[in-house]
């Protein structure tokens, strides 16, 4: 055993050693010593090296307020954690952590020559220097400061662990499980309510694991907890108090494990609704502001008592206290009785509860009122202190190993003051409490700032003879604040809290100032002549300490990140060898290659073969909508441009929907299917959209419409046969309709049987082909596609994609909305306006075709391009000039939306949207590209069957 | 003003820094100014110190219902890039850019703009279509916009994953070299420094409450927590509360306001280069000079003024973080806070003359008034002296939504078919 | 993440079952032709943006479809209350005393 561990104390099972490696050096602890205390216990004081000037420190505290000691945990490849503190680290054994942002060594840091420059470096010394000369910023200055920043190590690898979520749904959610949490829990369990009590620590207690008289009555009321069916979760912090009684909560669940037994989800996400939250989270010892205040072995008195009674570790052997609290006192007397040498207790009032003095006289105790600690000695750990009577220079010098603060207690408010809760100064605590009420929300124990025992004063940085500009008083111990920098700040103007904040960045270190934002506002106060309260409070923002990314994001990864649709053809596609494309959420066939096919290649013979033959393709995906009643047709015609009430069951049409602006929303071809029913359909990424505005406009503007809107989408798989000889495959399977061009023409509909199975057939054509959409129950698309495959196979039928679609498509100037139009045009701008109903009166989008700038002669305008070179294909997204080489800024036109090589003309086509386009056929214009101008000459956007005679084969 | 180098930093030190004045007087409002900007945030501030700088008129004050640079300004991802897609919208955002390069050096106030680059991620041929749109139109107008392949863009991106199996494949990427960040406080307070030593009077913690207007119906100066201020001009630049302020005016405004939430990590040594923003899988990242990754989250759905999101939208934006960026699944998250971004119908901002007479708006930045905080200021500025829009902003006008004449970026990026 | 009561379902459920669909009681007009641009500009593109008390539209998407308003303060995120589309706009939040469809 060590020489600072303590035979018969603590928490821990000292019979069973845990080895760790500590900076790469094997170190032996005890089960349930966190590394703060195992590192305490092997006399380590020194932990790491600060931010800015690369000072010694030692640990703080004993919870995850401490700023010091930031460890790297390395728990093998990809399972590296920066900036952990050590206080919160689970013994374990093949534990292996490093100090970070020190070089070569903790002990001998290169770094720390910045602390004799620090003269150079004040709060905001960035602003106003590495200003010259200009470039040097981002090639000198900047790289510099950045690789001078920075904490703990950066991730270069995956992380392989898992993380998960759930959801909790309770009557009372108690946060913290210290006493208060615990006698909440206790009250509300005999009511029969589903109560949660939740704790960050591994063990749930709060402050009473550091108080051996009430270890008993914790037991037993954990036990009447368990026994009432209470869910009690330790290692489980709420990051964040939310709308409506939503608390997010981080529980941990194999850290504190050896990598080699740990298995399941790293951490769980806990998404808690509430219908009452009690806050019982307790409250943080606040340290104290003096000259070298940083020195390893300077600690919060409260983790002292920590240390000593949960882990049975002695922090010195000669430990002098400077409080300004009474509470000190019960850490020197309980330190005492365990045998620690007080070197002496400094208390900076003068008047002192005579209680506590007759109890320090009864342990042989130096008691020092009304003086205080004006300095710290030691190179990488306290060894003595200077102090001094207030307002007196007859200064002294005490030797000691450790240097316990007692300054009073801060309410944990975080989550509180999540919840947009109203907080009060209290005078007598020198804190912020929970003040007002909240939905579902009150706040008990010390939280509240019911704080014992015993009072304190509460003063800025302590008082000093020394000039006070002259040394470093810390108060964010991380981000090397000074009480000197914030001084500085409120002489350069920066007067409210949230200026002095972020001028001197207190507050903004991995701890969120949960010990330096109380200090900071005193000093401030001090420097500004007003009261604390008057300079005000930073906000407090989640999450309450920090919490992993993987935690939040859960199992939203790789396949799961978002759901892919497939249609049920997808599998045959794959197994043919399918190069596919996301298309909004679906995961569609871009094309087949064959052999050593690239996708021109690929796309040029399934071209050729809907042209000449027959091709095949999957048209599931688009978006399909039954929209029925007898009101149907009215509020189709409400919707879209085009005039539907004349529509004959059995015929489809091609339907335009605009939004309210006037602009092209979405596009698909309908089919009324009876008086009373149309079978819609809509672009693939357009589907849910159109349906969620269809719906709008009928519940809300139109309620009195008699018409019901139901999305099939997925309920039909649709297989669109195109080319000559389409008909020929689908008609020895198809029953109970009249195929002929006659009975069945281009944009007719009927229904019958496919295969032996229901079918809706449209006859339309997205190719310029004579061509049939044959919808199918979903359930039967794999095997009705299967059947018209092997039909085909006598027509030489050839499968195509995505690609060949938007060829064939742009042959015959069919617009794609979302690729030709961009949401800027009209119909009239895409050469559509013949989808517009002339006579209507009314429809969605109609009122702003008739704005001012709808009508101009110069609007972009869907065209043609062909290229002066028929072998180049212009890239889409190009821009068009009429002038070339003009100078910068170039004036243009428009741009190329579609652009392909259609193999069927053996050229380059394009499509583009250009000024007053209409009027500029034959002219020619330029597109002019980064090493060349290539001329194009405006054509009609049709490429091919101008006269339409093909569709009707 | 004493000016900032490392010379005076180097002599103040020997003073232990006793020395150094006020960056700006805390300033009481006097009975009327020439001009009043309500909104004391990088735009506002701006704008007074390009007026009294440009313009001659230095008899002006800018007031704040709170801190200055306590909105929108100390909020932001700090994001600064110029290639949009529209003539309008590359002009008014490149304007910027040119006056953000050599900031510094104008307000003698190290804004630590950082040309870090801008990559905009393609995951789909729409978004490669898309892209390739902007950088074309961006090289026709001067504006630097180029074209990586994924292998490229992970080249200057290492944590960038282009693993052509993930859910949403990197295709390739659009670089904007000139893009980068800013140090976003250090911009409020810069300007804030250098209007204050050319006479203007910042004037914070002075809610407006009304804005008074004569017979004609022209302003005739703004009612406050502080009194009556006269003034001829009020120049309105107060992000998320703009509707609130044109109400007073009696103005009716095309603006909603919503929550729009950040975070940052705990901070690391440097490992993230540049800028990188995915529009289709949402995620927006840097690396900020002091280690932090710093991440723009999503707008949540609906109005509000209360300055907090939801948790569910940080955990979607941080599925897609670390989606693209999967070495940072281990990293942890220190600080998520929320904004209020005022966004108009065609999400390009409104800056200019409004029907009241004496009334100059800059609103409706959405969530990205950040990169544009130096041209706004300056156009603003132009505006509010000539009375008249300058040419960059004359568009940018409220008219267009009577018109139709929108200016929208996000309509063209639209995704369908 | 807010809690939001469904007036159709008659019950509180999670804002993510929830789509927001803008300001309330914006009445499309019978007779578009009948606007002038201006008034059909303030049709299209004017809003509230009330800060404080704001009537607005939810729709019950990932439930039972159905679109309803709400006035909820837009400083506290507070729901007031909730009511079933066609409902008349309520006054003043003690005066009122119409269809709720379900108190918050």
């Amino acid at each position: 055993m060590s020489a600072f561990r303590l035979p018969g104390r603590g928490r821990i099972d000292v019979a069973r050693p845990v080895a760790f490696r500590f900076d790469g050096k094997a170190m032996t602890g005890a089960a349930g010593d966190t590394l703060a205390s195992a590192l305490l216990a092997n006399g380590v004081h020194l932990v790491g090296r600060s931010f800015k000037y690369h000072r010694p420190r030692g640990l703080l505290g004993a919870g995850v307020e401490e700023p010091n000691a930031l460890m790297g945990v390395d728990r093998g490849p990809g399972r590296h954690t920066a900036n952990v503190r050590a206080t919160t680290i689970e013994l374990h054994d093949d534990l292996t952590v490093e100090t970070q942002n020190r070089w070569p060594s903790l002990g001998f840091d290169l770094g720390a020559a910045t602390n004799l420059l620090s003269p150079l470096f004040p709060a905001g010394f960035y602003n106003k220097t590495f200003m010259w000369p200009r470039s040097a910023w981002e090639t000198l200055y900047e790289p510099a400061i950045r690789r001078m920043a920075g904490l703990g190590k950066a991730p270069h690898a995956i992380d392989p662990d898992r993380y998960t979520a759930r959801h909790d749904f309770v009557d009372l959610l108690i946060v913290g499980a210290g006493r208060a949490g615990i006698e909440a829990a206790l009250a509300a369990s005999a009511s029969g309510e589903r109560v949660m009590l939740i704790d960050e620590q591994p063990e749930l207690g709060g402050k009473l694991l550091a108080n051996p008289a009430r270890w008993d009555w914790l037991a037993g009321a954990l036990t009447r907890l368990d026994d009432a069916g209470v869910v009690c979760l330790s290692r489980t912090t709420a990051i964040g108090l939310y709308h409506d009684g939503f608390v997010g909560a981080v529980e941990r669940l194999t850290d504190h494990l050896p990598p080699a037994t740990a298995t399941g989800p790293r951490e769980r996400l806990h998404r808690i609704r509430a219908a009452r939250i009690v806050l019982a989270t307790g409250a943080i010892e606040r340290p104290l502001v003096f000259a070298d205040n940083d020195r390893p072995g300077v600690m919060l008195a409260s983790a002292a008592r920590t240390y000593l009674h949960r882990y049975g570790v002695a922090v010195g052997k000669r430990v002098a206290l400077m409080v300004t609290h009474d509470s000190g006192y019960q850490v020197a007397f309980d330190l005492a009785e365990a045998g620690i040498g007080i070197a002496a207790i400094v208390d900076s009032r003068p008047d002192l509860d005579p209680s506590l003095k007759a109890r320090a006289s009864d342990l042989g105790l130096e008691l020092i009122p009304h003086a205080v600690v004006i300095g710290t000695h030691g190179a990488k750990a306290v060894t003595g202190i200077t102090l001094a009577p207030l307002g007196s220079r007859q200064v002294r010098k005490i030797a000691c190993d450790a240097l316990l603060m007692a300054g009073g207690w801060t309410p944990t408010v975080h989550l509180w003051s999540h919840g947009k809760g109203k907080l009060g100064w209290d005078e007598a605590l020198g804190a912020f409490v929970p003040e007002g009420e909240m939905d579902r929300v009150t706040c008990t124990g010390a939280c509240a700032g019911a704080i014992d025992p015993g009072h304190g004063v509460h003063a800025e940085a302590l008082w000093s003879p020394r000039d006070p500009a002259s040394f470093k008083a810390f108060v964010d111990l991380q981000n090397d604040v000074t009480a000197r920098d914030i001084r500085l700040a409120v002489r350069e103007g920066f007067r409210s809290i949230e200026h002095i904040k972020r001028y001197t960045t207190n507050g903004m270190a991995t701890d969120q100032g949960k010990t330096s934002n109380l200090n900071g506002l005193q000093v401030a106060a001090g420097a500004l002549g007003n009261t604390a309260p008057q300079v005000g409070l930073t906000t407090f923002r989640p999450p309450y300490t920090p919490t992993t990314f993987g935690a939040l994001a859960g199992s939203a990864k790789d396949a799961l990140f978002q759901p892919t649709r497939k249609t049920v053809i997808d599998s045959w596609a794959h197994a043919q060898g399918a190069v596919f494309e996301n298309v909004a959420q679906w995961r569609r066939a871009r094309y087949f290659p064959r052999a050593s096919e690239d996708m021109d290649a690929a796309v040029a013979r399934e071209c050729r073969a809907v042209r000449t033959g027959v091709g095949m393709f999957d048209a599931s995906t688009l978006g399909k909508i039954e929209v029925v009643g007898p009101d149907a047709a009215e509020f189709l015609n409400r919707m879209y441009t085009n005039p539907w009430k004349a529509l004959a069951p059995g015929r489809c049409r091609y339907g335009l929907l605009l939004g309210e602006d006037g602009f092209i929303r979405d596009d698909g071809v309908a089919a009324r299917l009876a008086d009373d029913r149309f079978h819609v359909t809509t672009t693939t990424g357009g589907a849910a959209r159109v349906l969620g505005m269809m719906e709008d406009y009928l519940q809300t503007e139109w309620p009195d419409l008699d018409v019901w809107l139901t999305s099939t989408t997925e309920q039909y798989a649709v297989i669109a046969l195109q080319g000559p000889r389409a008909r020929d495959v689908i008609a020895p399977h198809v029953e109970g309709v009249d195929l002929s061009p006659e009975a069945l023409p281009h944009m007719a509909y009927a229904e019958g049987r496919i295969c032996g199975v229901p079918m809706r057939l449209f006859r339309v054509s997205f190719t310029g082909e004579l061509g049939f959409e044959v919808n199918v129950p979903a359930g039967h698309g794999l095997a009705v596609w299967e059947a018209l495959w092997a039909e085909g196979q006598r027509h030489g039928i050839t499968a195509y994609g995505t690609e060949t679609m938007h060829v064939l498509r742009a042959e015959k100037g069919y617009i794609i909305v979302g690729q030709d139009s961009d949401g800027t045009l009209t119909p009239d701008d895409a050469g559509i306006g013949w989808a517009v109903g002339k006579k209507k009166l009314d429809f969605v989008g109609r009122r702003s075709l008739a704005r001012p700038d709808m009508l101009l002669p110069d609007r972009k305008q869907l065209v043609g391009l062909l290229t002066d070179d028929p072998h180049y294909v212009l890239e889409e997204g190009a821009q068009i000039v009429d002038v070339p080489n003009a100078p910068v800024p170039v004036p243009m036109i428009g741009h190329v939306t579609s652009s392909y090589h259609s193999p069927t003309l053996g050229r380059s086509i394009a499509l583009a949207v250009v000024a007053g386009g209409r009027a500029r056929i034959g002219e020619t214009l330029f597109v002019p590209m980064a090493d060349k101008t290539h001329r194009v000459t405006v054509s009609e956007p049709l490429f091919y069957d101008r006269e339409g005679a093909r569709l009707d084969g | 003003m004493t000016r900032f180098s490392a010379a005076t930093l180097l002599a103040k030190a020997i003073g232990h820094h006793k020395g150094w004045p006020a960056q700006w007087p805390d300033a009481a409002p006097k009975p009327s100014y020439d001009a009043v900007i309500v909104g004391a945030g990088g735009h506002g501030l701006g704008a007074a110190y390009y007026l009294a700088k440009k313009h001659g008129i230095t008899n002006v004050a800018v007031i704040d219902k709170g801190w200055l640079g306590g909105g929108n300004t100390g909020r932001n991802t700090t994001i600064i890039r110029s290639n949009y897609l529209y003539d309008e919208s590359a002009f008014l955002y490149d304007h910027a850019v040119k006056l953000w390069d050599g900031l510094s050096q104008e307000l003698n106030y190290n804004v630590m703009y950082s040309k870090r680059g801008v990559l905009m991620l393609a995951h789909n041929v729409h978004d490669v279509q898309s892209f390739k749109r902007h950088i074309h139109s961006n090289r026709l107008n001067g504006v630097d916009n180029e074209w990586l392949t994924a292998e490229e863009a992970q080249a200057y991106c290492p944590p960038l994953s282009i693993d052509p199996n993930a859910r949403h494949p990197v295709l390739g990427a659009a670089l904007q070299r000139r893009g980068g960040t800013a140090r976003h406080d250090s911009v409020a307070w810069g300007y804030a420094r250098g209007a204050a030593a050319l006479g203007v009077d910042i004037i914070q913690n002075c809610a407006v409450t009304g804005i008074r207007r004569g017979a004609d119906g022209a302003v005739e100066g703004v009612e406050t927590e502080r009194g009556f201020i006269a003034t001829r001009k009020i120049g309105v630049s107060a992000a998320g509360n703009s509707s609130v302020l044109m109400d007073m005016a009696g103005l009716r405004f095309p603006l909603e306001s919503f929550p729009l939430q950040a975070l940052v990590s705990e901070p690391v040594k440097p490992f993230f280069p540049c800028v990188v923003m995915s529009n289709t899988v949402h995620a927006y990242m840097s690396q900020s000079d002091k280690g932090e990754l710093v991440i723009g989250a999503g707008t949540d759905a609906y109005v509000s003024y209360s300055q907090r999101g939801a948790l569910h939208i940080v955990e979607h934006t941080l599925a897609a973080i670390c989606e693209i960026f999967p070495v940072v699944r281990r990293m942890r998250m220190l600080r998520n806070w929320g904004g209020i971004v005022d966004v108009t119908p065609d999400r390009s901002p409104i800056l200019g003359k409004t029907p009241v007479k004496g009334l100059y708006v800059n609103c409706g930045w959405g969530t990205g008034g950040f990169k544009a905080t130096p041209g706004a200021a300056d156009l603003l500025a132009w505006t509010i002296a000539k009375d008249e829009p300058h040419p960059i902003n004359a568009p940018f006008n409220l008219d267009r939504f009577r018109s139709g004449r929108l200016i929208d970026e996000a309509a063209a990026a639209a995704v369908a078919h | 993440m807010l809690l939001i009561h469904c007036p159709y379902c008659d019950e509180p459920r999670p804002e993510i079952e929830f789509g927001y669909a803008g300001e309330a009681h914006i009445a499309r007009p019978i007779n578009p032709d009948d606007l002038s641009d201006a008034e059909w500009e303030t049709y299209l593109f004017v809003r509230t943006n009330a800060r404080g008390r704001h009537f607005e539209r939810w729709r019950h998407v990932h439930g039972c479809g159905r679109f309803f308003n709400a006035v909820r303060d837009t400083v506290t995120d507070t729901f007031e209350r909730t009511y079933k589309a066609g409902v008349a706009r309520p006054g003043e939040a003690d005066s009122w005393t119409g269809d709720t469809g379900g108190i918050v």
